[in-house]
């Protein structure tokens, strides 16, 4: 082996050959799409995105103006397709937890316990107390984070930084309180069908008990730097109008169908966890604008701290899982130390065994996620595998109406609608 | 009663009305099988007259390896949510794969047309009468359907597809 100089490599360099044929050149299939503007009109075509630093993601708009005018939009997605629905049928139903944490990273929590109630509603487990008061505590915490993040990069696009940075602040102080219960910050991985990963640690309660008296504060300034700001009202009110008749006619779910007057929280309808038994109230907006948006989800928040308050104040004792050996994995203790623990943790993880599910067994399921009704239809074969796991993403059907949103808007408003819309491309594409 | 609707849909459409089953799991779902050509008259009625104003999700499944498959290959699932019913209801229709055509209910939601773009970009399954309908998350020039039972998880070679630049 020679030595290593340490000096860079050299490489070979490969002559241009104008004999090689070149490879063909995909066409642009937007453009293809978009008709030439009169030179005449003053209209110009131009590109927002992919990788424009307000869409918090890759995705692209392709925009026609007259002057600053957009008069019409075409978008494309579809750049961070991952294939998860795919992936998940070579995945038993543990196994595709890491991924529901991959298509919201903001709010990874909410889709853990989202694809494990799916689970478990076609397998028919029926969770612990604790495990339902936990998740409803957890999913509420991930809430406030995700509507942190999108109040902050929505001000910061826009032009606003104070709000972003303290929100940031309070965010890491959550991301704190995940790691003291899970050992990760983002991509949690909390749950496991029928319980969790293990049971709160002992400084968890009142942790987030001094957490939420922080945020408090911490919405009370976002609220005074921003809901009567002059410049913010301006570039967010009367912008993005999605108006009651149009949301249901794109059938949006979340705080944008709140935000245009419509009251429908899958906490309220079709009540899961302890939600049937918390209470709280759903905020509703009336313009159906940005700055309403803005509103409803910061009201959110602070019906998310009471609904964590009153789950701390009863938060019932007993086991965090099911103790069902044949359909939920038993505690790491167990499986490390006893062997009827690492025959059960084996039975349910190896190819070939796994759980024990309906042929041609078949749900749909939703919780309500940040961004709106996050829904999973889940096909079942008789193996361990999902033979089909549809993800129903709230930011799929959020993002269809931009097209409509943005005509009449300027360009530096298509920054504030995307923003308002709370777009996670992971989760946009799959 | 949460059947009531799949009930009410089953006398009102005794030919297109297949069955009524409940799904499985603790949940009082109920899924209404209707044949590919009532999709439109269905939904319509649902939308109208049963209060279901609301299209929660339009998916497929493709049923190839099923251990024990229905009479047809693929099934589109619509999935609609009323303001004052808590249960979503489930609508099956079966599609032969010779015939992988249905009405496209984007005159009742417009919410249908991505929805259905993405079912036809993953299955393969064309919605007739809808305005646009092309590829939504894959390439314009990729000639598969994915999420079809038959494409394989590995060694398609697909990468091999694209050239190698050289400069």
């Amino acid at each position: 082996m020679k030595p290593h100089t340490g000096r860079p490599l050299k490489f070979a360099s490969v002559p241009y050959d104008p004999e090689v044929p070149r490879p063909p050149v995909m066409p642009d299939p937007i453009m293809s799409r978009v008709p030439k503007p009169d030179p005449d009109s003053g209209r110009t075509i131009f590109n927002f995105g992919p990788s424009h630093p307000s869409t918090h993601g890759t995705l692209r708009l392709v925009l026609e103006v007259e002057g600053e005018m957009i008069t019409r939009a075409w978008t494309e997605i579809g750049y961070l397709h991952t294939g998860f629905e795919k992936l998940a049928e070579t995945l038993n139903y543990n196994q595709f937890i890491p991924l529901s944490d991959r298509m919201n990273y903001l709010s990874a929590i909410n889709n853990n316990v989202g694809y494990a109630h799916a689970v478990e509603e076609l397998l028919g487990i029926e969770i612990t107390e604790r495990c339902k008061y936990v998740r409803t505590a957890l999913a509420e915490m991930s809430r406030i984070a995700d509507h942190l993040v999108c109040i902050g990069m929505q001000a910061v696009d826009i032009g606003a930084y104070a709000p972003f940075l303290w929100g940031f602040a309070r965010r890491e102080d959550l991301y704190d309180l995940f790691e003291s219960f899970c050992g990760a910050r983002l991509t949690t991985s909390v749950t496991r069908i029928g319980g969790m990963l293990r049971d709160v640690p002992e400084d968890f309660v009142p942790g987030v008990r001094a957490f939420l008296d922080k945020l408090e504060e911490t919405l009370r300034e976002t609220d005074r730097l921003l809901t009567r700001n002059r410049i913010w009202m301006d570039r967010t009110q009367g912008i993005g109008v999605l108006s009651k008749e149009d949301a249901l006619r794109y059938c949006v779910t979340g705080p944008v169908l709140r935000g245009s007057g419509i009251d429908h929280d899958i906490r309220k309808v079709q009540p899961y966890f302890a939600y049937d038994r918390i209470d709280f109230d759903v905020p509703i907006g009336s313009h159906g604008d940005v700055y309403d948006r803005y509103l409803v989800r910061l009201e959110e928040m602070w019906q998310s701290i009471r609904i964590i308050r009153q789950v701390l104040d009863d938060l019932p004792g007993g086991p965090i899982n099911v103790y069902d050996n044949k359909r939920v994995l038993p505690p790491k203790e167990e499986v490390f130390t006893t062997i009827e623990g690492m025959i059960h943790h084996f039975e349910l993880t190896m190819p070939k065994f796994g759980f024990k599910t309906e042929v041609g067994g078949q749900i749909y399921s939703c919780t309500e996620s940040p961004c709106g009704e996050l829904g999973f239809y889940v096909v079942s074969d008789g193996s361990g595998n999902p033979y089909r796991l549809r993800v129903r993403p709230p930011s799929f059907v959020n993002y269809a109406p931009i097209e409509h949103l943005v005509k009449g808007a300027t360009i530096s408003d298509v920054v504030a609608i995307i923003g308002s819309l709370n777009i996670i491309v992971g989760e946009l594409d799959r | 009663m949460n059947e009531t609707p799949a009930l009410a849909l089953q006398s009102e459409f005794p030919d297109i009305v297949r069955g009524v089953a409940r799904q499985s799991g603790a949940r009082e779902q109920w899924r209404v099988d209707v044949s590919k050509d009532g999709v439109l008259p269905v939904l319509t009625y649902a939308k109208t007259r049963l209060g279901y104003c609301y299209l929660a999700d339009i998916t497929a499944v493709d049923y190839l390896s099923m251990p024990n498959p229905p009479e047809h290959r693929f099934a589109v699932v619509y999935v609609l949510r009323s303001r004052e019913v808590a249960e979503p209801l489930v609508i099956r229709a079966l599609v032969p794969e010779n015939d992988a055509v249905v009405e496209s209910v984007t005159p009742l939601w417009d919410a249908a047309d991505w929805l259905e773009r993405e079912v036809f970009d993953l299955f393969g399954i064309t919605f007739h009468h809808h305005p646009n309908l092309i590829r939504i998350l894959m390439p314009e020039n990729f000639d598969a359907h994915p999420l079809r039972k038959d494409f394989p998880t590995e060694g398609v070679g697909y990468r091999d597809d694209f050239p190698i630049v050289t400069r």
